[in-house]
């Protein structure tokens, strides 16, 4: 420990380093590892050990039809939680009203819900015996059928384009609302012109994280709707039935065509700071 | 005319109570009062971003009490300016223009009068050549300037100014003031101006209304707030540093005599006999000298002095008179050379009787 201690001192000294700084360079590389060494391991060592399975998966029907419902799912799941989830963000930043940090709380409770219970208690409202999935059943299905994959997918998803939006209406000054009233502009106009602009960043960045969480739901999915087979569920049933090496290539397939989509997005909004409180 | 009846409002730790208040058309108004007088909250109140929780605000005539900010046809600058940060100059000024519909419909003929509107106006506040910078990329006297140019070009019935110079350097300022003052003398356009600086508010205001925790005090022209303010509150406020506590020994033609630590005051009041007082005495109305002058003064003491603070312009000198009570005055920077102030020298302090306002 002494030892340790010295020459931690004396690499201080060199590099002009502090111990801590160090202890904590040395912390976070083992996380950026972990992450980092879990997806490469399993994307290399397909496409090192067996390409072809991975072409052969890539052009199979079931597969590609099972990633494309996850991100079209995934897409409609993170639109509606825009057209609710910006309103009530709006709300949050700009009021103050009894009972807010209830709300608040309540909006936050499905992300530290455990999944397999989030699909129990939709399946108690969409099911077919369903509070609401009873008097829709004329109508609309939620059972094993696409609303139920996007109901799950809204449920588990929202808050972080909620929270996302709140912050970004929180970080546009009220004061600049009301010059743009002062000159004219009713309430819509401020905020379609002056609020959403200005909150756009977080917009963005809050539909991104809405959409890959979307896209990464499995366990409240699998409750209501095995069928039609999301790409998780697809993984899933792939590896319960035949195997790591059948469910593998799919699970690859999976990551890097979400993977490519993320990363176009981030570089695409990366030049988009229309706006920073602090800048 | 903008007319105020009993406003009242509680907003967070602000509580405005009974506002009444009349200005003008035309007159440059300001609310002069400390922080957390709830100026600010009068101010946007009188602008529609608040509604009152009683009473009534007409403005030209009209009750807007209930009306939103974008039908009073107000125009409002923030301390920080508040441009928007995702527009450049000229954007910033157009949008009053484009919210009215006078920058796309009404045909090419409206649109080339707004622009020509938008040109004299930067024209005037001399920022005809930032137009096409990005408003965070300006300095604070210039974004000041482009956010009354916002301000102006829509023509509002009533400019509200809230601190406007409080975020600029002393230079910016001076300049900045000069074109408030200019604006106002060359349209005639009614301001209502909050500040708590009392330098500001007596080179600028035709009146002035001091506020005090959520109510007007008194309301005068400068002359008046500052040389004859209403109460003790309202004398250290406006800067009277000299606050004397004492008792009306004698009164007889609109003179009277205080006693003040056993020194014996000549003041113009007509206050009774044995009443408690408090003689508020500008310290740029003392006059300083080595030995007693014969002037026209009619309050003459001798002491020490005590204290010097040089203050860039003035110098000012608090002098202990000889077992009465001490005495702040403003000397210039040559006259103190002359006099050659230095600590425990004799002096001589005089002032008129006319000088002293009893409260």
């Amino acid at each position: 420990m002494g030892i340790a201690m010295l020459k931690l001192q004396r690499l201080k000294n060199i590099r002009g380093i502090d111990p801590l700084m160090l202890l904590f360079y040395i912390l976070s590389l083992s996380l950026l590892l972990f992450v980092f060494v879990t997806l490469a391991n399993m994307i290399v060592g397909q496409v090192l050990t067996d390409f072809a399975g991975l072409v052969e998966t890539a052009a199979s029907k079931p597969v590609i039809k099972s990633i494309f419902l996850s991100l079209y799912a995934g897409f409609i799941a993170t639109m509606i939680s825009f057209l609710l989830g910006v309103p009530t963000a709006y709300i949050l930043a700009r009021k103050n009203f009894v009972g807010k940090r209830f709300v608040e709380s309540m909006l936050d409770v499905p992300v530290v819900v455990p999944h397999t219970v989030a699909g129990i208690a939709l399946l108690t409202v969409f099911g077919a015996n369903g509070l609401l999935g009873a008097p829709l059943e004329p109508y609309i299905q939620f059972r094993d059928a696409m609303p139920g994959i996007i109901v799950a997918m809204l449920f588990v998803s929202a808050p972080y384009l909620t929270n996302s939006a709140r912050e970004g209406f929180k970080s546009v000054d009220p004061k600049l609302e009301n010059a743009a009233r002062s000159l004219g502009a009713p309430l819509w106009k401020a905020f379609a012109f002056v609020t959403l602009p200005l909150a756009s960043r977080h917009l963005l960045i809050g539909s991104i994280m809405c959409w890959a969480r979307a896209i990464s739901e499995f366990g409240a999915v699998v409750m209501i709707a095995y069928y039609p087979m999301i790409g998780p569920t697809l993984i899933y049933d792939r590896f319960l039935s035949q195997g790591l090496s059948a469910s593998r290539p799919i699970a690859v397939l999976l990551i890097l065509v979400t993977l490519t989509i993320f990363i176009a997005m981030r570089i695409l909004s990366a030049g988009w700071r229309v706006y920073d409180k602090d800048q | 005319m903008i007319k105020i009846n009993d406003l009242h409002r509680n907003w967070k730790e602000f509580r405005l109570t009974g506002i009444d208040l009349e200005i003008a058309d035309g007159e440059y108004f300001v609310i002069l009062g400390p922080t957390g007088a709830g100026k600010t909250l009068l101010l946007e109140l009188i602008a529609g971003f608040h509604q009152p929780d009683g009473g009534k605000i007409s403005i030209g005539g009209k009750n807007v009490t209930g009306f939103p900010p974008e039908k009073r046809n107000i125009g409002f600058v923030y301390q920080d300016y508040s441009l928007f940060p995702h527009m450049n100059a000229e954007k910033n000024i157009e949008f009053g223009m484009r919210m009215r519909g006078l920058m796309s419909r009404g045909g090419s003929k409206v649109k080339a009068k707004s622009k020509s509107k938008i040109e004299e106006v930067a024209g005037y506040l001399n920022i005809g050549h930032l137009l096409h910078r990005h408003s965070q990329t300006l300095s604070g006297g210039e974004q000041q300037r482009v956010a009354l140019a916002r301000a102006l070009v829509i023509e509002p019935d009533v400019l509200l100014l809230d601190e406007p110079l409080s975020a600029l350097d002393p230079g910016t300022q001076a300049m900045t003031r000069k074109i408030l003052k200019g604006i106002h003398n060359d349209s005639k356009l009614t301001v209502i101006h909050v500040t708590h600086d009392q330098t500001e508010a007596r080179i600028l205001a035709d009146r002035i209304a001091v506020m005090m925790d959520g109510r007007i005090v008194q309301i005068g022209t400068p002359d008046e707030v500052f040389d004859r303010p209403i109460d003790v509150r309202v004398a250290h406020f406006v800067g009277v540093e000299n606050v004397l506590k004492g008792e009306v020994t004698a009164s007889s033609n609109g003179i009277s005599m205080i006693d003040i630590g056993g020194k014996m005051l000549e003041a113009i009041s007509e206050c009774p006999v044995g009443d408690t007082v408090y003689a508020c005495l500008r310290p740029e109305n003392v006059t300083l000298s080595k030995t007693d002058i014969n002037s026209s003064a009619r309050n003459s003491f001798e002491g020490r002095l005590l204290e010097m603070d040089r203050m860039g312009a003035l110098v000012r000198v608090k002098v202990d008179l000889d077992g009465g009570f001490l005495l702040n005055a403003f000397v210039t920077k040559p006259s103190a050379e002359e006099l050659g102030l230095a600590f425990g020298e004799p002096l001589v302090v005089s002032f008129k009787a006319s000088a002293v306002h009893v409260v």
